[in-house]
């Protein structure tokens, strides 16, 4: 088969990432319509609403470096998301672990005094890594140890990582000078530079950072090889000896970091203090980030980048028209329905035209059913919910 | 304690586990016929938010339950042509109606019902005393004496069970939960089973939401579900798949959620955080506890392609 596909395969894969990156584009343009639609039936008009969306998100060099400032905590959950999801486990924790991790290392930040900042950023750091690993490891554990799912575990420790850190600022780690039920300020050691002068701060490189060591770890590791294979299929998993549950555990411990580590780079980039309900749902937007990245870490920047414009936006939108930010969570569920669905909606569809354009750029010699013939085939290979953007 | 203390503790367990028992018999049957659905918190929201909706606007509750009923009825077959028709991820499109259900709720709730202090309230649903069986002591007055939807789905535990082991179709669904294909190949159309668990499914969100929105707040208020559509997933799995466990796990987190509201009466001192966390823990702990022990539908999520739709 391959000296056939030899002549082709190059232009093949090109004008693949072009149908997909398109169909991305496409799903995303849908659900604005989408969105739209519900402001015009809220009685808000759309056209302005979007015209208030975009100067929020990418009206001038100000609010570019917004939506990358609001980006960083979605890159961040959305990788926690990805990372699990291509081992086959649902983290719906992410919002739980921001917290967690944020009080970790806000802790290490304020009661670890007399530090340089070279070694007091990374122990923050540190901090609020171990903390998101933990909460996530309780329920990674639940979930090997008694079977318990994990998506309703961590949806619980959501609810309760957000209580406990409402519970740490109005009591043990209350500003004592102040009245607010905020923590003290982080000293300067703790906190992240910024860049150019602006609230956009190196939490936002750290974050594409995370995702390239990601990709690495995912596609170019024997870990990442094991952990990928256990999202495939357990069983078979188990028989090639690798070992299913200690990695699962591994995995959602690794999960819960990145997003301890977002949830203190919010504290130590944009906000200073630790102090209730700082995250708007930034865990929960991270699953939308994952999915139309899909579930590649180098798509979540991207991915990341667009949410972080449209959060941005919407806060613009909220000042001016009172329309809820919520909005957002209707364009998200939109977009996350078409990407779910399309191997159904659009996947034959999607297929004869990357089999058509592939033969006309690359200059295809197989003969147009050998062509289709392979297509579906490779397709039917490819069914790992995790290769979406291959 | 005083008996006062225990008989308003009761009432109020009782009234908080109505939702939560609602909503859980909606996943039940769907849950039995093999569909996971974790999409039910949102469409509790959409309940919540349609039935106060409706009863400003045909000015009545029952009109706003029966409105509630059509449009979350409409969001469960929708939900079923995603994971049915499809073949959707069913958590990914559940953790979408999720977000959807917030979203939507919040932006229709301040734009027809206004916010904060202006928020419209509207007359809920009455509560009706039931003449004698009311006045049996503690008890008498905590389950007698509650409003239509809780004597409602007092009726439809059995209900359920005698639909579920007593019924032919009862029998289909719990045979298609298990092995789709072999129903299949018996005659059971499978994808109209599920529909009509889906349907269900989403007509019981829609009164677990009046429940909420009409039965106890008089109004809605935003993310007011907080969690509940969870707890009634939990709910099912600890009730080990049976209407009548998953009314006893029901009552369990409804009376963990009205203790939550009554340390300090009870004179116990600790943080309010730590009360609120109280029901979640719970679940987690009543999880664990049960997880291993009781055994899902085996065609839990399964994406099932009927025998009539497949070519050759």
């Amino acid at each position: 088969m391959s000296e056939a596909r030899s002549v082709n395969e190059k232009a093949e894969r090109w004008v693949k990432a072009v149908v997909e990156v398109l169909f991305y584009a496409g799903a995303v343009l849908v659900a604005l319509l989408a969105g739209g639609l519900v402001m015009a039936a809220a009685g808000v008009s759309p056209l302005e609403a979007y015209r208030l969306i975009w100067d929020g998100a990418a009206g001038d060099a100000n609010s570019v470096k917004e939506t990358l400032v609001k980006a960083t905590p979605l890159l961040f959950a959305g990788l926690c998301y990805t990372f699990a999801y291509r081992s086959g486990l649902f983290n719906i924790g992410a919002e739980g672990q921001i917290y967690i991790g944020a009080m970790t290392g806000t802790m290490a930040a304020l009661y670890v005094p007399g530090l340089p900042g070279f070694a007091h950023l990374p122990l923050c750091i540190a901090a609020g890594a171990a903390g998101g690993a933990v909460w996530a490891g309780i329920a990674g554990a639940l979930k090997i140890f008694k079977g318990a799912s994990e998506i309703i575990n961590t949806i619980m420790l959501n609810y309760m990582g957000i209580y406990l850190v409402s519970y740490m600022v109005t009591g043990p780690m209350k500003d004592p000078s102040g009245t607010l039920p905020q923590s003290a300020r982080l000293p300067e050691s703790a906190l992240l530079a910024k860049l150019f002068d602006s609230r956009l701060h190196y939490g936002f490189v750290l974050a594409v950072a995370l995702a390239v060591i990601l990709y690495i770890v995912l596609n170019r590791t024997v870990w990442g090889y094991e952990i990928r294979s256990v999202g495939f299929n357990k069983q078979a998993t188990k028989v090639m000896g690798i070992p299913v549950s200690r990695n699962m555990l591994l995995v959602m411990m690794v999960s819960g970091a990145i997003a301890g580590i977002g949830g203190y780079v919010e504290i130590a980039g944009v906000q200073n203090r630790l102090f209730q309900n700082f995250s708007p749902g930034y865990g929960y937007d991270g699953i939308a980030v994952a999915l139309v990245g899909g579930a590649h870490p180098l798509g979540n920047i991207g991915s990341a980048i667009l949410f972080g414009g449209l959060r941005s936006g919407a806060n613009a939108m909220q000042r001016m028209t009172g329309t809820s930010t919520s909005l957002v969570y209707v364009i998200q569920a939109t977009i996350i329905v078409l990407v779910v669905c399309n191997r159904y909606w659009f996947g034959g569809w999607k297929r004869r035209l990357i089999a058509s354009l592939a033969a006309r750029f690359g200059g295809d010699s197989r003969p147009e059913e050998l062509r289709a013939v392979q297509a579906a085939r490779e397709t039917a290979l490819n069914v790992n919910k995790g290769e979406g953007s291959r | 304690m005083s008996e006062e203390v225990i008989v308003s503790y009761l009432a109020s367990a009782i009234r908080l586990s109505v939702p939560l028992l609602l909503a859980a018999l909606g996943i039940l049957f769907m849950s039995r016929s093999g569909i996971l659905n974790i999409g039910m918190e949102g469409m509790v929201l959409i309940g919540a938010l349609s039935g106060v909706v409706g009863a400003y606007y045909f000015g009545s509750a029952a009109a706003g339950v029966g409105f509630a009923v059509v449009v979350t009825g409409l969001v469960g077959l929708l939900f079923g042509f995603l994971v049915i028709t499809t073949g959707a991820d069913q958590v990914v499109i559940g953790t979408a109606l999720n977000l959807f259900g917030l979203g939507i709720t919040t932006v229709f709730g301040r734009s027809l019902l206004g916010m904060g202090q202006e928020a419209v309230r509207v007359n809920g649903i009455p509560s009706l005393r039931i003449p004698l069986l009311s006045d049996i002591p503690y008890v008498g007055e905590a389950l007698f004496d509650q409003n239509v939807l809780a004597y409602a789905s007092y009726l439809l535990v059995p209900a359920a069970a005698f639909v579920f082991y007593k019924t032919n179709w009862g029998l289909r669904v719990r045979a298609v939960g298990e092995n789709p294909l072999a129903a299949d190949t018996l005659g059971v159309r499978v994808h109209r089973i599920w529909y009509i668990c889906c349907l269900i499914g989403g007509m019981l969100a829609g009164v677990a939401g009046c429940s909420l929105s009409l039965g106890i707040l008089n109004q809605f208020t935003e993310n007011m579900v907080a969690g509940r559509g969870f707890i009634a997933l939990s709910a099912v799995i600890f009730g080990k798949w049976t209407p009548l466990g998953t009314m006893g796990a029901s009552l369990l987190f409804g009376g963990a959620d009205a203790l939550q509201l009554r340390f300090q009466s009870f004179g116990i001192k600790i943080p309010y955080q730590f009360m609120l966390m109280f029901p979640y823990l719970l679940t987690m702990v009543a999880l664990a506890w049960f997880s291993g022990k009781s055994k899902q539908p085996a065609a839990t999520a399964a994406a099932y392609k009927s025998l009539a739709d497949r070519n050759g």
